[in-house]
């Protein structure tokens, strides 16, 4: 598959907001994924814990 | 002291929760009119032009049954689960899964019944010829038991739980697709002049599956609240 | 030595081997999805009926595919949480939700976006897309009600009940859902039939859903091991974790 130029491949034939926004919310997604994920263990790591004695007692985990 | 039988065990549970849900008449009448008045809304949204009326009327009677269904199952456990009756009936003799179908009935009955019967009126609102309408009764008839059947495991899983009608309704309302699809479209069919046994037998057969499944998972859902 | 896998069922230990595994499945999914997406743009010829726009299956496949596949082990986690009773079970299970829901949404975002140029419409009812749509409702369902209840055993047994019931509903639903979008529409249209699929654009669809389990993987490992710190934040092996951090 050769694409003329760059140009002819960011086109996508004419489909290019169809194909490239699916892309592009695809990684948005994914990103955004990783981002909270790793924004969720920063905040673990940064909070004392909490020390009241009982072993596995903890919030109710709904974050992402 | 000799056990209770089965048989009076749940007719007494029937009994029971007929009793106070008569008590609070209001609960039962709202539920029944916000199934009238959802339906009677659709009209003057969407215009009055008849053969547009007909083409909706069995998804907007359907989809209102759906609601008020699922507005009524937030009362099905929560005041015995309030007051301690359902950790009391989780402990008795008889097994938990027949007091649920009981519960079940019992809250079909004032809730459900009631829109079975009042929907050929509300589909004479949409100028539903007279056969389809008796195919709306008997489509009701059998999917509202259903989503009684369904509803119940919802209703279960979120005893106590803040938001419980939102989420109820989150969680339940996916499930109620295929009783939606089926009722719904055994009337459109009758509308049309085609054939509903197709429907109509898929129908049943939810019917029987929410009815061997459903009680089952309720009283596990039930068991996991009270623990 | 006997690999013995129970001993994985304690969080410790899992939490190491996790730590250890997920950046293989990660780097592994990269590298799968560079080459999917290589031959799924340089290498697939364009489509003969839908041009260019056809490329959004390397995408919308392999999410919808993983939807579908997350969900199902998912629910397996919850059966084995269940039965087994085993705390580790049910925190791989909520670790699994948001991914696959994330899946489900790029699923439905992408199959929008094709359908447009395709169909005419962004909203296409056929039946795959509306069961991904009730599937999303069934993910969000299950994180809701998860995070709805406060004590935890009681959240993970409740979720768990909800997500078995949701997997037997899966196909109830989609059947039901296929039965009526045929009878609304006629001829069955399906936004993933490509009878005519050149060889190279199954290859890709093939590797890029590869790279999406291997993601799915990786992220569900690592997303577990947080909310095994957040859950065992009191025990012995976080402190001493925390204490070799510092």
């Amino acid at each position: 598959m050769s694409w003329g130029s760059p140009e002819a491949f960011f086109a996508m034939g004419g489909y290019a907001l169809y194909v490239w926004g699916a892309y592009a919310v695809a990684a948005a997604c994914i990103l955004t994924e990783l981002w909270l994920l790793r924004r969720r263990r920063r905040t673990l790591e940064r909070a004392p814990s909490r020390s009241n004695g009982a072993p596995g007692s903890d919030r109710a985990s709904g974050q992402t | 002291m000799t056990a209770l039988g089965l048989a009076p065990v749940f007719a007494a549970v029937i009994r029971r929760d007929l009793t106070l849900a008569l008590r609070r008449r209001s609960d039962v009448l709202t539920t029944f009119f916000f199934f009238v008045i959802v339906v009677s809304l659709f009209p003057l949204g969407v215009g009055t032009q008849s053969s547009m009326l007909r083409s909706i009327a069995p998804g907007v009677v359907w989809v209102a049954a759906l609601l008020a269904s699922m507005l009524a199952l937030v009362r099905l456990f929560a005041s015995d689960f309030d007051d301690g009756t359902l950790e009391q009936l989780a402990l008795s003799p008889q097994p938990l899964v027949l007091l649920v179908v009981a519960k079940v009935f019992a809250h079909w009955l004032v809730s459900g019944l009631p829109l079975v019967l009042v929907a050929p009126l509300l589909g004479l609102q949409f100028d539903l010829p007279a056969g389809a309408l008796g195919i709306m009764m008997l489509t009701l008839l059998v999917g509202t038991p259903c989503l009684s059947l369904i509803g119940a495991i919802g209703a279960a899983l979120t005893l106590g739980v803040r938001g419980a009608g939102g989420l109820l309704a989150l969680l339940v309302l996916p499930l109620y697709v295929p009783v939606l699809i089926f009722g719904a479209g055994a009337v459109s069919a009758a509308v049309a002049g085609m054939p509903v046994s197709g429907h109509l037998s898929v129908l049943g057969a939810c019917l029987l599956i929410a009815l061997v499944l459903g009680p089952w998972a309720s009283a596990a859902a039930v068991r996991i609240a009270i623990e | 030595m006997r690999l013995n896998v129970w001993k994985y069922a304690s969080p410790p230990a899992f939490y190491r081997l996790a730590g250890n595994l997920a950046p293989w499945f990660l780097g592994l999914a990269a590298a799968l999805a560079a080459t999917g997406l290589y031959i799924g743009f340089f290498v697939a010829p364009t489509d003969f009926q839908q041009g260019e726009s056809y490329r959004i299956i390397f995408i919308h496949v392999p999410a919808a595919w993983m939807s579908m596949f997350i969900y199902a082990v998912m629910a397996f986690w919850c059966a084995m949480g269940v039965v087994l009773n085993t705390r580790l079970s049910f925190m791989m299970a909520l670790a699994l939700a948001p991914t696959g829901a994330m899946f489900t949404f790029i699923a439905l975002w992408s199959g929008a976006l094709w359908g447009k140029p395709t169909w005419g419409t962004w909203w296409v009812w056929d039946a795959r897309l509306t069961s991904e749509l009730i599937l999303l409702f069934l993910y969000i369902g299950f994180l809701s009600l998860h995070a709805a209840i406060d004590d935890t055993r009681r959240a993970d047994r409740a979720a768990a009940l909800l997500a078995l019931v949701g997997v037997i509903n899966v196909p109830i639903i989609y059947f039901s859902v296929k039965w009526w979008s045929t009878l609304h529409q006629g001829a069955s249209v399906s936004l993933t039939r490509a009878p005519t699929m050149a060889a190279t654009m199954l290859v890709g669809m093939l590797i890029m859903s590869l790279a999406a389990w291997m993601y799915a993987i990786g992220v569900s490992l690592l997303r577990a091991r947080t909310i095994m710190l957040e859950r065992e934040s009191d025990a012995e092996w976080v402190r001493e974790l925390s204490a070799e951090r510092r």
